[in-house]
């Protein structure tokens, strides 16, 4: 089992079709599995225990990914956005390696023996092998990609996927060549994103265009949509917001005409900007996608249906669904307390996965997965009486306040309602008497002015008096990482 | 005709057609993986030669769908399309229904 297969698939059935556009440059199938086959022969050639690539979305990634594949290695895309002392210690961690960069990013790398360095455009014009096909290797259990994850205390972490866990995700939620002759997709998401990993292997299984774009901006999103016929997409919340805001500035339609499907993940959906974006593209189907690195992507998802329904329904039960991640996919899923014991319908605990795609695995720290094959995903929710799932924000981010646990994000939700609050983010604070406390970073809207005894009387009164933060500082910004995801351990020194 | 252990991930081709499948998951054992009529053959092992597709035998393998028993405990990866119908120690196996999910990513 190897994920190779997915490429040959491709080739195999719809050669001719365009695999990658990216400005004016374009792979077919064939080419894509051919670029795959000299960028292996490479890599093979060089002795390289890992292929890294260390750059901007471009179609080396998708060639990168399965040429380590062919050649036998793990893929392991690096974040370029770290600082260069991050970045050198994890080349140090993944030597001998075969790396893939530019010249931009070059410069931030310490020469190091093994390993050996590619300038991109010398990747996307290897020479052509001696017709030798690579032979795919067929053990399920090694490692087609690694992912560092960004852990917010010590080392990040190498989670590791396994051939077997990729394609069962791929086999069992796609499938074969269902893309339409001009379907496409446009991905936005790093290529270090397990969501940017996820995208090549389910497009290339659907036999579906990929449309590349560089970093995100609203205005250049849409007009790449039309200009590629882009059919389908994939975006984080943050992205959907900019480009609900774009359209309502600009009060011109969204003129997406080919646009039928909108995924989204990676981070909470506020309600208001689902339901904008729903009025604003009434033709395209949304589906809330929920998955972590470690279980290969998308283990929920809230499809088209639900989001119709529940944006018209009169039911509150119905229309609170908007803010779920839907169903459970190709995956078992339970809700757990701290004890273990599992929970029924609207209990709030742990969530727990089990299937195929579930890794649970990293490198160093090994399987984290239980005796009955269950991962701690370490977020927080429950299920309503139909299965839907609700998120509740990450265990480590919960606050324990004289043993009683809060989450942020019902404080979070309680001072978004003043009207003057732009954003909020709720964290645990040191505190002598609880052990922890509640502490609020607030900012506010452009001219506005309110005081921190007004916004805790909010609180106070909305939710209970241990939910009210002892302390509120007011920002300017709050710190995001480019995927839109509020970075607590940096609001947290604010109250240390 | 020799029978083989089938593990996940081991790849077998028809040795009456162009079809190619990948095993999924297997149960433990041996057993026999037939196409057209006759044995499947493993990895990069080459085909008998003289073998024809049964006659009578109209099933074609269709690339990208998946082929189970009836007790779903064999599940394979049609990787490459070709003439004949797949069979577990004789018996006819069947498509998996996929159970595709909203496009997610």
């Amino acid at each position: 089992m190897n994920i190779a297969t997915i490429l040959d698939m491709a080739a195999e059935a719809f050669g001719d079709r365009v695999a990658v556009a990216c400005g004016d440059s374009r792979y077919t199938y064939a080419e894509l599995r051919e670029a795959a086959y000299r960028a292996a022969a490479q890599i093979k050639a060089s002795n390289a225990q890992y292929v890294a690539l260390l750059d901007v979305t471009s179609p080396a990634a998708p060639i990168a990914i399965f040429a380590a594949a062919y050649a036998g290695v793990p893929y392991v895309p690096l974040n370029y956005r770290l600082t260069k002392p991050e970045l050198n210690e994890l080349i140090e961690r993944v030597a001998p390696a075969y790396l893939i960069t530019t010249p931009e990013y070059a410069k931030l790398l310490e020469p190091r023996e093994g390993v050996k360095v590619v300038d991109r455009s010398t990747f996307l014009s290897l020479p052509a092998t001696d017709g030798t096909i690579p032979e795919i290797g067929d053990d399920p259990r090694a490692v087609a990609v690694q992912l560092f994850t960004s852990g917010t205390t010590g080392k990040p972490k190498a989670a590791i996927l396994r051939h077997e866990n990729l394609m069962s995700y791929i086999v069992g939620t796609v499938e074969f060549a269902s893309a339409e002759e001009d379907d496409g997709i446009i991905v936005t998401v790093p290529p270090y994103h397990i969501a940017g990993i996820s995208a090549v292997l389910s497009s290339t299984y659907a036999c579906r265009r990929m449309v590349q774009m560089d970093g995100f901006e609203a205005r250049a999103w849409l007009a790449a949509c039309r200009e590629h016929s882009v059919s389908n997409a994939f975006l984080v919340p943050t992205m959907i917001q900019r480009i609900v805001e774009h359209l309502e500035e600009s009060g011109a339609g969204a003129n997406l005409p080919a646009l039928r499907a909108l995924a989204y993940g990676g981070g909470k959906m506020p309600l208001t900007t689902i339901q904008k974006a729903m009025q604003l593209l009434p033709h395209v189907d949304f589906t809330n996608a929920y998955g972590l690195t470690e279980t290969s992507s998308t283990i929920a998802v809230l499809g088209p249906d639900d989001h119709r329904a529940a944006a018209t329904s009169s039911d509150p039960a119905v229309r609170r669904r908007l803010g779920s991640v839907g169903k459970p996919g190709a995956v078992e899923l339970e809700i757990r307390d701290d004890s273990g014991k599992v929970l029924g319908a609207e209990e709030a605990g742990l969530v727990f996965v089990r299937g195929p795609q579930v890794s649970g695995e990293y490198l160093q720290q090994g399987s984290q997965l239980d005796v009955d094959g269950w991962f701690p995903t370490k977020d927080r929710g429950y299920l309503d009486a139909e299965g839907y799932l609700f998120l509740d924000g990450r265990s480590d981010d919960v606050i324990v306040r004289g043993g009683e646990n809060i989450s942020p994000g019902e404080i979070e939700d309680v001072l978004l309602t003043h009207p003057s609050v732009a954003d909020a983010a709720v964290v645990a604070m040191p505190d002598e008497q609880w052990g922890e406390g509640v502490a609020a970073a607030v900012v506010l809207k452009a001219g506005a002015a309110v005081n921190v005894a007004e916004l805790q009387e909010l609180v106070k009164g909305k939710l209970r008096s241990s939910r009210v933060p002892q302390k509120i500082v007011f920002k300017d910004t709050l710190p995001y990482n480019e995927l839109g995801k509020v970075l607590r351990r940096l609001i947290r020194q604010d109250f240390i | 005709m020799a029978k083989t252990a089938l593990k996940a991930g081991s790849r077998f081709k028809s040795a009456v057609s162009d079809a190619q499948v990948m095993i999924v998951k297997a149960p433990a054992g041996e057993f026999e993986l037939g196409c057209g009529g006759a044995a499947m053959v493993g990895g990069t092992a080459a085909a008998p030669e003289g073998l024809t597709l049964a006659a009578g035998d109209a099933g074609e393998v269709l690339i990208g769908k998946r082929y189970v028993n009836a007790d779903e405990s064999l599940e394979m990866l049609c990787t490459k399309g070709g003439k004949g119908t797949l069979s577990l120690d004789g018996v006819a196996l069947e498509i998996k229904q996929a159970k595709q999910l909203p496009s997610s990513d």
